[in-house]
């Protein structure tokens, strides 16, 4: 169950919307927020406020990249692995990461603090190879230096 | 002044709105609601020859001109900050250095179109980019540029700014529609087309940031001048430019439309990197053929561009040198493609992991003369796919058969990649 403040802050937010399906985005990315990701509960919820079938947000769901319908740790680390990033050495910053965090990508690490993810284009393709660690945008990134924004963002969070 | 969009001193932040009146910001808006018509703007856009600066290339004036003028009910104007095309990062660097002229194209856009609801469409990722967005037009609503009956005219303008989630197909103009409105995201069947039967059904028109920002300058200076801006006779305005890969300096420039290709990047990139020499590039974003040395001094602009085989697309500018295997290459750009195909038509999600596997097979060295034939075939075929993604993700594989066949063919008598697999790291 959300909090009555977030349910309020969603109720809102649908009805100002155009028609309410309009704020399936922000719904779901806020739920997403406070559950970690976008649990079935969440789907449910979802479909409530926006007066939908749980199916038919399901569909927008796993339509994209950054809603999370499988549990992810606290953070989300996304690599990018398009091609100004692979001709920079995204690839070995990938393998780096795996090796750094003992996962695989796509894993999460044992104390659910971080999730690996490769991903499409992240819009830095200047000064590749880039990462995005929660919402912040990072490159170019040297194997040393993403450990250190592991080690920073483990001590903040 | 040849510099219209980053004509503001490039800071490490964001220019401020006071920084931007100053500057004459907002004046381009303060006089076309004070002196000119709607329909006076619009020609003016149809006049500067401005081509739509989102991959397409389409004059955007014209593009304006298909909004029937007596349709009943409200019309929409959305600007297109999708930008996920590998390769290409200039709008996101527009957004966080100049919020403003964007705020200001947009609303001379609306008030050249009879749009009093507009929406910004900004990809995630790009969270300080809508940030300043949302500042910005903040600010533009307390001056009085914003809301009703803006600089005391009988104008009314609300913009919103719509954050997405992350998905390359909400780029297609009718993806995004469907997108915005809450509904998956595959692309419609045109016609009708958008400018008739858009969002909600309504006449809408999707103009990309690069292409709304140049409006205040059009209005502000006129058509004649814009025009005069370009390196080539044909061309108008400058373009933002986004260089990556392996040039000394890679960075985003504004530049003269037109300006030659190696002069990008010998002048303004410092080159290519100690030890690295020019193999190839891609000229416009991940979706277009390949330019090799012999493209040099090809003018960046659309029809030259078009002219040399390739296109001028988003002038997202992927640098490669003499490490790169360019099946490899070809190879993640398809994988890109077919990760990020919508599934909605059979060629694109059945085609695109076929040209995937066979380019896989040819990079691993277990590739077949035949498999050539078959690359080339589907470089055909994928043009009946539903929409643009499917063709774009076959122009770098027509580029690779067309300028690096002998790269194909040696992988596959070799029985192994006779370049390094992947780039210097
Ligand atoms: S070509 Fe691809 S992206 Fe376009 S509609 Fe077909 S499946 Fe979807």
């Amino acid at each position: 169950m959300i909090p009555t403040h977030l349910r309020q802050q969603l109720e809102q937010r649908v009805a100002q919307a155009i028609t309410p399906r309009e704020a399936a985005v922000d719904v779901m990315k806020e739920l997403q927020r406070h559950y970690g990701w976008l649990t079935d509960e969440a789907v449910a919820e979802a479909a409530a406020l926006l007066g939908l079938s749980p199916l038919q947000v399901e569909e927008l769901a796993t339509f994209y990249e950054m809603i999370y319908r499988r549990p992810v740790g606290r953070t989300v680390i996304h690599v990018c692995d398009s091609i100004s990033c692979w001709a920079m050495g995204g690839e070995t910053l990938l393998r780096h990461l795996e090796h750094l965090l003992g996962i695989e990508a796509g894993g999460t690490t044992a104390d659910d603090a971080f999730t690996l993810l490769p991903c499409s284009c992240l819009g830095n393709c200047g000064t590749g190879p880039s990462l995005m660690i929660g919402d912040r945008l990072f490159g170019p990134v040297s194997p040393e230096q993403a450990a250190a924004i592991v080690a920073d963002h483990r001590e903040a969070g | 002044m040849s510099q219209i969009l980053f004509r503001h001193d490039r800071l490490d932040r964001a220019v401020t709105f006071a920084e931007y009146r100053a500057q004459g910001g907002f004046r381009a808006l303060e006089t076309a609601l004070a002196d000119l018509s709607p329909d006076a703007v619009q020609q003016a856009v149809i006049d500067s020859g401005l081509r739509g600066r989102g991959g397409a290339g389409f004059p955007t004036g014209k593009k304006w001109s298909f909004v029937p003028r007596n349709l009943p009910g409200p019309r929409y104007l959305i600007c297109n900050c999708d930008e996920m095309e590998p390769g290409t990062y200039k709008d996101r660097v527009l957004l966080e250095h100049n919020p403003h002229l964007l705020v200001e194209g947009m609303a001379l856009a609306c008030y050249a179109l009879g749009v009093e609801h507009a929406f910004i469409f900004i990809r995630r990722g790009y969270e300080l980019a809508a940030l300043n967005l949302k500042s910005s037009i903040a600010e533009a609503h307390k001056a009085g540029f914003l809301g009703a009956n803006i600089c005391g005219s009988t104008f009314n303008l609300d913009l919103d700014v719509h954050q997405s989630a992350g998905r390359y197909i909400c780029g297609e103009e009718t993806a995004l529609m469907n997108a915005l409105e809450g509904i998956r995201a595959n692309p419609r069947s045109k016609p009708p087309f958008p400018a008739v039967k858009g969002l909600w059904g309504q006449p809408t028109v999707v103009n990309n940031v690069e292409t709304l920002a140049n409006i205040p300058a059009i209005v502000a200076h006129g058509p004649d001048w814009f025009k005069a801006l370009a390196a080539t006779p044909e061309g108008a305005g400058t373009k933002l430019f986004c260089v990556s890969g392996h040039v000394q300096r890679p960075l985003c420039l504004e530049l003269p439309i037109g300006t030659p290709l190696g002069e990008i990047i010998d002048s303004h990139c410092g080159g290519m990197r100690p030890g690295s020499t020019f193999k190839a590039c891609i000229p416009g974003g991940a979706s277009t053929p390949y330019f090799t040395r012999d493209h040099w001094t090809v003018p960046m602009d659309f029809d030259p561009v078009a002219k040399a085989g390739s296109r001028l697309g988003t002038g997202g500018i992927v640098v490669f040198d003499q490490t790169t295997c360019m099946v490899a290459a070809t190879l993640n750009l398809v994988r890109f493609f077919a990760r990020e195909s919508c599934g909605w038509c059979t060629p694109c999600r059945e085609g695109l992991p076929f040209v995937r596997h066979i380019l896989e097979r040819i990079e691993a060295g277990r590739g077949d003369m035949a498999d050539i034939e078959v690359l080339r075939e589907h470089v055909a075929k994928l043009n009946y796919a539903f929409c643009a993604l499917a063709p774009g993700a076959m122009g770098p594989v027509e580029g690779l058969l067309r300028l690096f066949e002998d790269e194909v063919r040696e992988h596959i008598t070799r029985g192994k990649c006779p370049v390094r697999l992947t780039a210097k790291g």
